[in-house]
């Protein structure tokens, strides 16, 4: 029960992690430049979002699980992916990805550009300006992103399952064990739901008071 | 020395301009929207890169396409006053104004940034945000965010455009001297002839992405090359000190000599401007009639035909300008030279506060 809450709490945190650490710059480059087959790529990165979990694992099995198209070449790394806590955040990562960097490209968007180019002219380069400039304006709307995605990663079910199995300590997320203990202990399964419910609620009153300061900010 | 020489696509026509500033000089660009006087300052900017152009700085190469050679925004150390200022938000007003200065500790970009705050009269603003300032306030941390790093060249998009009519005129002041003060070239673009008459020491007027005419102000109205360039100039801009004169009306004792009558109120130094088209010439032998209460004996410097209308460059002596009809001149033997009386309305004159 506890184990499970743990596991969820180090996979998420991880699964943000690497959202936040690579989804804020592709954001970035997403909401500010214009390229060749930059639709296709905020498809791809938006497909998870339209996407039935239950596929979603299904599609994570078919491109990194044994025999998959770049499962080879995982396993030769020695990185164990497939019924592994790896795998879990890789699942939650998929899923969750979206939400934040959807959430980022409309904040960064709506940066007023000419801050960017002033910040240019003012001897900055673009990665510095990035850093300095773009990331504080946009941060409401970074954070709101980052409330979703974490929401969702808590969330996550069935992605999880089918890419990395519902293994005790190991890749059981508190959903997971919450179905687990549904036939046999339903006093901890319904405990268990309240915990997610009041961090989910916590998450979504937290977007609202973020996206609430933001638009208080645009105006002013 | 700042030369830039652009040519791009803007959709609707090709802007090819070519410019040169010298140090210490302030070229207004001077055109209705659109005409591409914006770009021309994003190409020297280097915030984009034209189709075919060279930019140079003194000795250094900006940008050259023909060699490749393109400098980052960055590189190039250019200050520029957005349209709308654009301040940084999330950052205090010694802070927007300390951004440029990376290279020195903490307290010395502070000092410095409090030290341009004073200069422009707002150093108790100095942990303000932005957006609790007026317009006239954000205009001057813009300004002195562009000149703290000491730029190699200043570049200001429309300055004045986004302020109130009364906060104008000071900020407009303000800006001129600032500019004479930092002795690198400056390129101003604005839509308003009259700003760039007081803000440019010269003036290029562009049109569709060409420059159609380029001169002092005075030259431009005096002789403009087009009916567009006439229409644009519009009022001429006399300065003078103002004291209360008879009847409710304002007399200005205007620079270098001679006086003018506005019913308009004013004291101290003040702008008059008036309409070409409200000036009617007679010989200077004339006997004084009619309602108009503005005589001044003025020399003709130019004749300009536009169509079926004539340009009269005079010096009153300060530079004046006449736009009559065909038929009112012929007896007078408009020539250089030639000396005649310059007439208009008291009702006709409008006052500024400088």
């Amino acid at each position: 029960m506890l184990d499970a809450l743990w596991l969820s709490l180090r996979t998420t945190l991880a699964a943000v992690a690497i959202i936040v650490f690579v989804g804020t710059p592709a954001a970035y480059l997403l909401a500010t430049h214009r390229f060749r087959g930059r639709e296709l790529v905020i498809t791809l990165v938006e497909l998870p979002l339209v996407m039935p979990p239950a596929v979603a694992g299904v599609a994570l099995l078919a491109a990194l699980g044994p025999g998959g198209l770049i499962g080879g070449a995982i396993e030769d790394s020695g990185l164990r992916l497939v019924f592994e806590t790896a795998g879990v955040v890789v699942a939650l990562t998929f899923v969750a990805a979206p939400f934040y960097v959807r959430g980022a490209q409309v904040a960064f968007a709506s940066v007023d550009r000419s801050w960017l180019e002033a910040s240019r002219t003012l001897g900055s380069s673009e990665a510095r300006t990035f850093m300095r400039i773009a990331i504080p304006a946009a941060a409401p709307g970074l954070l709101a992103g980052l409330a979703l995605a974490w929401g969702r990663a808590l969330g996550e079910f069935g992605a999880t399952l089918i890419f990395a199995g519902s293994f005790r300590g190991r890749t059981q997320t508190a959903p997971l064990a919450i179905y687990e203990r549904l036939g046999t202990d339903f006093t901890a399964a319904l405990a268990l739901s309240a915990v997610l419910v009041s961090v989910s609620a916590a998450l979504l009153l937290s977007i609202k008071l973020l996206s609430g300061r933001q638009a208080f900010d645009a105006v002013g | 020395m700042l030369s830039v020489e652009a040519r791009t696509s803007l959709g609707r026509f090709e802007l090819d301009a070519t410019i040169e500033i010298a140090a210490g000089q302030c070229l207004a660009i001077a055109g209705p929207s659109g005409a591409g006087k914006s770009t021309l300052l994003r190409v020297a900017a280097g915030l984009l890169r034209p189709d075919k152009g060279v930019v140079t700085c003194g000795e250094e190469v900006w940008l050259d396409t023909c060699s490749g050679a393109n400098l980052a925004p960055e590189q190039r150390g250019c200050g520029y006053v957005f349209q709308d200022y654009a301040l940084f938000g999330h950052l205090r007003v010694w802070q927007n104004v300390a951004y440029g200065l990376r290279s020195q500790p903490r307290a010395a970009r502070r000092a410095r940034a409090h030290e341009l705050l004073e200069r422009f009269g707002i150093a108790k603003l100095a942990d303000a945000r932005p957006r609790t300032l007026s317009g006239g306030e954000r205009q001057r941390v813009a300004l002195a965010r562009a000149l703290a790093p000491e730029p190699r060249a200043l570049l200001l998009d429309e300055p004045l455009s986004a302020l109130d009519a009364r906060t104008r005129a000071s900020a407009s002041r303000e800006l001129a001297g600032a500019l004479r003060d930092t002795g690198v070239p400056a390129l101003l673009v604005t839509h308003d002839f009259t700003e760039a008459a007081v803000l440019g020491d010269r003036v290029a007027v562009i049109v569709d992405g060409q420059i159609v005419q380029r001169g002092t102000a005075g030259e431009l109205a005096a002789a403009p090359a087009s009916a567009f360039v006439a229409d644009f100039t519009g009022a001429v801009v006399l300065t003078g000190k103002a004291r209360v004169g008879p009847d409710a009306t304002t007399i200005v004792d205007l620079d270098g000599g001679g006086h003018a009558v506005s019913t308009d109120r004013g004291s101290g130094p003040v702008a008059l401007s008036v309409h070409p088209w409200e000036i009617s010439l007679e010989p200077a032998d004339a006997p004084a009639g009619g309602s108009a209460q503005n005589r001044l004996r003025a020399e003709v410097v130019t004749v300009t035909e536009i169509g079926n209308r004539v340009r009269v460059g005079l010096a009153v002596p300060q530079p004046l300008v006449a736009e009559v009809t065909g038929a009112a001149v012929g007896g007078l033997h408009l020539a250089p030279g030639v000396i005649v009386t310059a007439s208009w309305k008291a009702t006709a004159t409008r006052l500024v506060g400088l």
